[in-house]
């Protein structure tokens, strides 16, 4: 059978009732029309231009009232940053921002509202700046139509807690600082190399030089020295107290030089070192702008939800919930404190919480707890304890999730030490030696080694493979929060999985029918039933009889038990066993919903969540080199599955509490087992701490990962074993270019131990080692990446073909 | 030699002046988002936005 597809124009989705046409244009849904009518009908039709099909899907309907707290005085203070008579300033995070249409089209919402006067969207951040006037327009109006367009403003709890923290720029304005200084010293040693004896009188450069090199000493340095005595302070010597240890050594002896009319100094050379070693902090620290390696429950929570008090609904700041309050909590919210379920019939989805992979039904008078999000309806919920000391927020605020886990220092450090101890072995050698022969050479050489000995070669090498690394890992997806975690990565040799979302893909679910075959006539009506509920379960069935419009009739719906209605005269039932009369219950693992047909009951689906693509080439790949084990917050009776992808020797753990994972990977460490976390929810948030690698996944990069280490795109999974690879061959890296860096240093020290470094010899050999590590270390990293290159492709191209495969 | 002086001064002078314009940008957020001033820039203003 062959059908000519149609893409929506709003959002590009696949058009599954081609009736919704205006001007000849196609849209998947009501919602996406209505954002086309309202911007043709403000002339904001080149939004549709400067990109095919921009939107977001508009299917899932937004209530009326959701910004309702926006009118909430108290509330709004904490949300705008600037207001005078008569303009507010506010700015909003939308997720939806992703490319230059959402760009254009914000920031002509004046066009929408007279009272918006300017909006100004930073990209990177995925925020919007909107200024407008008060008088003709409010707070919750600038979000309904912000919502209205499809770019819904996400306002959560963090929000409200703490602002956000003002952006460091410090190491820029010192590398800028330091590139200045660095230049024009270079630039006024010319005179000083060239000049030749009894040359030129070069006493004014000399003092430009140190006049010059006093903003790179006292500020731009400053980093390393912070670093450093950070570093003393606690017993640990890293590797910049030895390049501190040159940079004063240099601008002594520089100093002194000058002052005694002796020498030009070395002032090139040290600018010139803190320059490079700079640059490559800037480029190691560069950070996400996008991503939040650090989200807590709050970023999590809504601002608001709704209260009932006396009989009028009223919006009230998650803070403000106190014990004994009534809530009313909409479809598709989450619970923000735990509660007994007063009205309606609750369906709470835990999985992000505990890991579960059903949704749990409730009943009148049951606890619900915090962090659920109920799938079925409205619910009201009569509060036992505050958002405070709700049962997610304990998980939360436990002690070993507050301590900052102690993780090993980097190898370069000690490798620093090392080279610290020969240098100043020489040092003392070359002391010696010149005591006896010649003291007047002790100085200068002494001096010298020092300046020349510095490990700035190995920091080079280490910051700028890292940052490139870091770099190329971002491009395929992997985003991680800093230089340490590539080294931990490296280190791996125990994988530890969570199943649910992590293994498993939510959004894929494997639809079994068990019973007498069903006709394609059967399939429909159950279809046309099933397309009536909002249930996940019902969406499974509907998905898997092939989706229609067949109208029903007399459709009822009885939570926590099922559905019926009459589709084409027959009445048909969809629920459990009770519901549809069936006899017992299946032995299958995953939800299960029967079917009957005019009270016959024609056999059930087994409903799982299915494994991500490629998961079994990544296990079968990972079980080689790697110990395995998979905690479970979810039932065993996935067993048999698991075992069979996951080989004999893995170890697998079902309904595992938060805190068992936590404490499994302690064990594993405590047997010396450098550990990598793979997780998603917040239930896996104390393990991804812990773990000496914690890596979130996400289905794209708006959802709200638990803290951890790096965050990966969850359709790259299968590149792990690349990733790590890459990690592992930038330790490499580092290594080699600091051993090629070594023959540098040892042409310095020939000339230092006898005492006749001269200031041309330095100024030389510090750019062109610096230079020449750099790009050494860019080419090795991007020839190492190659592999990880085509891996990316190759998955790429497989993801296609079973997609295409899945339609034909 | 007074040449030398003079010519010192100027091109420290440039040279700072650059520093101070770096300086500038960097404060004024440049360096951050480097998506929106470039593709703002290719949007073209027109007095009524053409209906389709």
């Amino acid at each position: 059978m062959i059908t000519v597809e149609t893409s929506c124009y709003h959002c590009g989705e696949t058009c599954e009732n081609t009736n919704i046409l205006l001007d000849d244009k196609p849209f998947c849904c009501e919602g996406c029309k209505l954002v086309f009518e309202l911007l043709n009908g403000n002339g904001l039709c080149t939004y549709y231009q400067l990109n095919g099909q921009p939107g977001a899907p508009q299917r899932s309907q937004i209530r009326p009232d959701k910004f309702a707290f926006l009118e909430d005085e108290k509330i709004r203070q904490q949300l705008i940053q600037f207001r005078n008579d008569t303009h507010t300033h506010v700015t909003f995070y939308i997720p939806q921002i992703h490319c230059s249409s959402c760009l254009w089209l914000l920031e002509h919402l004046h066009k929408l509202d007279d009272g918006v006067q300017r909006v100004t969207v930073n990209f990177a951040r995925k925020e919007a700046q909107v200024i407008f006037q008060q008088s003709q327009t409010s707070l919750r109006k600038v979000a309904e139509l912000l919502t209205s367009i499809g770019y819904e403003p996400y306002i959560s709890l963090q929000d409200l807690q703490h602002k956000k923290p003002a952006v460091n720029r410090q190491l820029i304005y010192q590398l800028g600082v330091a590139g200045f200084c660095f230049g024009n010293i270079m630039l006024l040693s010319f005179p000083e190399y060239f000049s030749g004896n009894g040359g030129m009188d070069t006493h004014l450069f000399r003092y430009l030089n140190l006049l010059l090199s006093l903003p790179v000493f006292l500020y731009s340095a400053q980093a390393f020295y912070r670093s450093a005595w950070g570093g003393l302070k606690h017993g640990f010597m890293n590797i910049d107290v030895p390049i501190v240890l040159a940079i004063i050594v240099t601008f002594t002896r520089s100093l002194i030089d000058i002052s005694t009319n002796s020498g030009a100094g070395y002032f090139d050379a040290m600018t010139g070192i803190v320059f490079f070693m700079l640059a490559g902090r800037v480029l190691q620290d560069k950070t996400y702008q996008g991503l939040s390696f650090d989200r807590d429950y709050t970023s999590y929570f809504p601002i608001a939800v709704t209260a009932i008090r006396g009989k009028k609904n009223v919006p009230i700041a998650l803070p403000d919930i106190k014990e004994g309050e009534t809530l009313l909590i909409h479809n598709n919210e989450l619970v923000p404190a735990d509660g007994i379920l007063v009205k309606g019939s609750a369906l709470i989805d835990y999985s992000f919480v505990t890991g579960e992979a059903d949704p749990v039904p409730c009943l009148t008078g049951d606890i619900v707890y915090a962090g659920g999000r109920q799938l079925e309806g409205n619910i009201q919920l009569h509060t036992i304890k505050a958002v405070a000391q709700s049962y997610l927020t304990s998980l939360w605020n436990r002690q070993e999730l507050q301590q900052d886990a102690h993780k090993q220092p980097s190898f370069i450090h000690l490798l620093g030490r090392h080279f610290t101890w020969v240098v100043l072995g020489i040092t003392v050698l070359t002391a010696a030696w010149w005591g006896f022969h010649d003291p007047s050479k002790i100085w200068p050489s002494v001096t010298a080694i020092l300046i020349i000995a510095c490990p700035c070669a190995l920091l080079l090498s280490a910051s700028f493979t890292n940052g490139h690394i870091l770099s190329i890992l971002g491009r395929h997806k992997l985003y991680l929060r800093n230089a340490g975690a590539i080294e931990r990565l490296a280190a791996t040799d125990h994988i530890v999985f969570d199943k649910t979302g992590t293994l498993t893909d939510k959004q894929k679910a494997v639809t079994v029918f068990n019973g007498q075959p069903l006709t394609r006539h059967e399939r429909l009506q159950a279809a046309a039933l099933a397309a009536q509920s909002t249930h996940p379960l019902s969406r499974m069935v509907r998905d898997f009889c092939g989706s229609n419009h067949i109208p029903v009739k007399d459709f009822e719906q009885v939570t926590g038990m099922g559905i019926s209605g009459t589709v084409m005269k027959d009445t048909i039932r969809l629920g459990n066993a009770a519901f549809t009369g069936a006899a017992g219950i299946a032995a299958t693992n995953g939800s299960v919903v029967y079917l009957s047909i005019n009270g016959q009951v024609r056999g059930y689906f087994s409903i799982r969540n299915g494994y991500r693509n490629g998961i079994q080439s990544l296990i079968l790949q990972l079980r080689k080199k790697y110990q395995l084990t998979v905690l479970s917050g979810d039932h065993a009776r996935d067993e048999s599955t698991l075992r069979k992808l996951m080989g004999t020797k893995a170890t697998l753990r079902f309904l595992q509490q938060p805190q068992d994972k936590l404490d499994h990977i302690l064990a594993l460490q405590q047997q010396g087992q450098h550990v990598l976390m793979v997780g998603d929810g917040l239930n896996d948030a104390g393990a991804l701490k812990q773990s000496d690698t914690g890596i979130s996944l996400t289905e794209d990069s708006n959802n709200f990962t638990p803290a951890s280490d790096g965050i990966l795109a969850a359709a790259n999974l299968p590149l792990l074993p690349y990733y790590i690879q890459l990690c592992k061959t930038s330790k490499r890296i580092i290594l080699a270019s600091f051993i090629y860096s070594l023959v540098y240093n040892f042409t310095g020290l020939f000339f230092a131990v006898q005492g006749r470094l001269s200031p041309l010899t330095a100024a030389i050999l510090m750019p062109a080692s610096s230079i020449s590590i750099i790009l050494l270390t860019w080419s090795m990293s991007a020839l190492a990446a190659k592999k990880l290159h085509r891996k990316a492709l190759q998955l790429t191209a497989d993801e296609d073909q079973s997609f295409a495969c899945a339609r034909s | 030699m007074s040449v030398i002086i003079l010519l010192l001064g100027a091109s420290l002078t440039v040279g700072l002046l650059f520093l101070a314009a770096f300086c500038w940008a960097v404060k004024s957020g440049q360096f951050e988002d480097d998506y929106s001033p470039a593709h703002r820039i290719l949007f073209d203003e027109q007095a009524d936005d053409h209906q389709l």
